[in-house]
């Protein structure tokens, strides 16, 4: 497919008309939380649009993003996205291996310096020189190095690589980063999630594919048309949540009528996600109405936050250890204390010459 | 092991559906101003029903408030999308599937006829080259 | 540090370090207390010592006609901030979760709605108690700093737990970090300040009664 054909004649080419390349254009809007006033800018902007080359790196991870992103590949509005990019490396995809398909990013970033786009999965470990996760013989810290200096963008897809997730978990035995503490000089986005949702992968690309631009992102840099409200803002159990009414076993009455999950562990409250209104498996509902609380897996160290079952407002360490050491150390030190000035009394006591009648003749 | 249709499975009741977020309401009120601004200054609107929180019977209660008028079309193109105008000139209920047949899109148009039920020039000249071709497939035996 | 890593620290070591020095800086203020000891009482004694010290843990608790003296106002104001406060803590039913935690045990919670109230007339209360120790000459030129400091750090807990609920001003994570870390402020402070009363009460109180009870007197 030739690369420089814009996005709209590549899709006439392609055999779609118009109509088909309007809905696109309007279901793509409506995946980008955009106001539908904006789907004729979105048109506008798609047929001119370019295909960006697309490299996909994955290091430490569980290859669960990919597996969440490929599923929103069926054969949908969706999967034009990906017909909108050419995605020219993903080791897990491609055919080619070994020394071809190392050759193949070499080449991207010879041909189109400052022009493809970079998507990460999996956290980069540094202890040990890297030497934890290599690549055909290079360090994921030596590729990422590479890849990215002379990217246009860089997409963290999934926790890992936004917050370094699981791998960066208590004790990090790697010396797990995420991507931001390595790529200080380009745009990243971070789309967390452990996966992130299908839906918003594909709606970040379609950003940035639409207007080339990055995205208003937040304090952590997700992007707010996603990452705008908790889970809880959204969340349709979230009347009983403002009732105290709050199931305490998953199989209680609370349980079954549907009440707040927040003693159950819910993170709800503290998740910035898109869940509650995007939901998953096109669509079908997500984890809350199947009855589990939320784990707050696009947060920041969500591993490390205490158990997932446990209320958020309950203690994410063992306080009863230090509480009970606490009680015995007082006791010491108030006992020893109190003795020691009862010991001076009586000493004091004892010192003491009684007052005779001698005494006050004088 | 034991085999799965050993473990005790109790069914109870699915808990009953979310009650009713109150939207439709403003919704129609919503359409009703969309629609003058119609009238008066030909100035469309379109609402995503998918960006505003509703629960299936709220969906429901507003296709019914808003039932089913003189036109009922479907587009084929990646998957087909169903474009109904209502009970109410000027105000079209249209829904995009994808070619799994799951929805994508859920809009409200107001406007006098949605902009993708038009033909495009370009989709046009396709259009006429391909006719253009055939004719003059079929013409040559006559020519000679 | 970020508002996730400050909630996670809240909820964790600062957690363990306010509840650590609570419960040992009470308990050296009892075992201190306790072990400094009293004169030996060398009259007969006309009866026990320790139902009566109970007794007067519990009815001193109670209003009782006598204690008008002070004026109805801060009786009033008094009564409403501690219950309030104390049924806020102790019968929310996310408190209960933390008590739950770390004790190991639970107990039932009141609805929302109680809690709504009892949080409202505790930070009534203190308000109230706050504006009459400024607008009266005689508590105001009595009221030193750490007047002031301990009505703030008690003030703190009530009202960023109403604004978390309430989602008044900061986001939900914001907001509960501020909660939970202005109550272990409050942890932090109580033995070592006026607030220590929260314990030290029992123990002067329970002398008070069993002083009457060795002479024999109704406490
Ligand atoms: S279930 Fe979780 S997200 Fe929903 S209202 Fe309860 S705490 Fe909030
Ligand atoms: S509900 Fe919470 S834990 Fe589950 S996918 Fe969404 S953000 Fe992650």
């Amino acid at each position: 497919m030739p690369k420089d054909l814009t996005l709209g004649e590549h899709l006439r080419r392609q055999g779609i008309s118009r109509r088909g390349f309007l809905k696109f254009c309007a279901a793509t809007a409506s995946m980008m939380a955009m106001p539908p006033g904006m789907i004729p800018v979105v048109a506008a902007a798609l047929e001119k649009a370019r295909r960006p080359s697309v490299v996909y790196l994955s290091f430490q991870e569980c290859t669960g993003c990919l597996e969440s992103l490929t599923r929103s590949h069926s054969p949908s509005v969706e999967g034009l996205i990906f017909d909108a990019i050419s995605l020219d490396y993903q080791h897990t995809l491609q055919a080619c291996a070994g020394h071809f398909a190392e050759h193949i990013r070499e080449e991207i970033i010879k041909q189109h310096p400052g022009e493809y786009l970079v998507l990460v999965d999996g956290s980069i470990p540094l202890k040990d020189g890297g030497q934890y996760s290599t690549i055909a013989g290079m360090t994921n810290l030596a590729i990422l190095e590479e890849t990215a200096a002379h990217a246009a963008a860089v997409i963290s897809i999934g926790t890992c690589a936004s917050f370094g997730g699981i791998p960066k978990a208590h004790p990090n035995p790697t010396g797990a980063v995420p991507v931001t503490d390595i790529v200080k000089n380009k745009p990243v986005i971070n789309v967390p999630g452990c996966p992130p949702i299908p839906t918003v992968i594909t709606g970040v690309l379609a950003h940035y594919l639409t207007f080339g631009t990055i995205p208003e992102l937040d304090d952590f840099g997700r992007p707010l048309a996603f990452y705008g409200d908790t889970i809880h803002d959204r969340c349709y159990r979230r009347p009983f949540y403002d009732q105290g009414k709050f199931a305490k076993t998953f199989d209680d009455e609370g349980a079954r009528k549907g009440w707040c999950l927040f003693e159950l562990g819910c993170k709800g409250p503290t998740t910035y996600n898109a869940c509650a209104t995007t939901k998953w498996n096109q669509g079908t509902s997500f984890p809350i109405e199947s009855g589990h609380p939320c784990l707050g897996c696009s947060e920041p160290d969500f591993w490390d936050a205490g158990s997932f079952y446990e209320a958020l407002s309950a203690p994410a360490a063992d306080v009863s250890k230090w509480a009970g050491a606490a009680i015995a150390a007082g006791a010491v030190a108030g006992a020893g204390i109190g003795l020691k000035s009862m010991r001076k009394r009586k000493e004091a006591a004892q010192a003491h010459d009684p007052v005779t009648v001698d005494d006050l003749k004088t | 092991m034991a085999e799965l249709s050993e473990f005790p499975i109790e069914v109870h009741e699915a808990a009953s559906a979310p009650a009713s977020t109150q939207n439709v309401v403003p919704l129609l009120h919503e359409i009703r101003h969309a629609l003058t601004k119609l009238l008066q200054s030909d100035e469309s609107t379109t609402i995503d029903l998918l960006s505003i929180p509703m629960t299936d019977a709220d969906l429901q209660a507003l296709e019914e408030a808003l039932g089913n008028g003189e036109i009922d079309t479907t587009i084929t193109a990646l998957g087909t999308s169903r474009i109904r105008e209502t009970r109410y000139p000027g105000v079209w209920l249209i829904e995009h599937y994808n070619v799994a047949d799951s929805l994508m899109a859920k809009f409200i148009e107001v406007t006098r006829l949605p902009e993708i039920l038009k033909a495009d020039p370009r989709d046009i000249d396709a259009g006429l080259q391909r006719l253009s071709e055939q004719l003059s497939n079929n013409e040559p035996d006559e020519t000679d | 540090m970020t508002s996730v890593e400050l909630l996670h620290w809240a909820r964790g070591p600062g957690l363990q370090i306010s509840v650590a020095i609570f419960v040992l800086g009470m308990v050296f203020r009892v075992a201190q207390n306790y072990f400094i000891g009293r004169d030996k009482n060398l009259a007969e004694p006309r009866g026990t010592q320790f139902g009566p010290g109970m007794q007067t843990i519990v009815r001193r608790s109670f209003f009782h006609p006598g204690m008008n003296y002070r004026g109805y106002f801060t009786l009033i104001a008094g009564y409403a901030f501690h219950l309030g406060f104390l049924i806020t803590l102790f019968f929310f039913s996310q408190h209960i979760d933390l008590f739950r935690g770390i004790l190991g045990f639970g107990w039932p919670a009141l609805p929302a709605s109680v809690i709504e109230l009892s949080a409202v007339v505790g930070i009534a209360g203190l308000v109230a108690v706050m504006v009459h120790r400024i607008f009266d000459p005689v508590r105001r030129f009595l009221s030193d700093f750490q007047d002031y400091f301990t009505w703030l750090v008690t003030l703190l807990p009530l009202a960023t737990g109403y604004m978390l609920i309430h989602r008044i001003g900061l986001p939900f994570t914001e907001m509960l970090a501020l909660h939970i870390l202005s109550f272990e402020l409050l942890l932090v402070v109580a033995p070592f300040t006026k607030l220590s009363h929260m314990v030290t009460i029992f123990t002067s109180r329970w002398y008070n009664g069993a002083i009457a009870g060795y002479k024999g007197v109704q406490s």
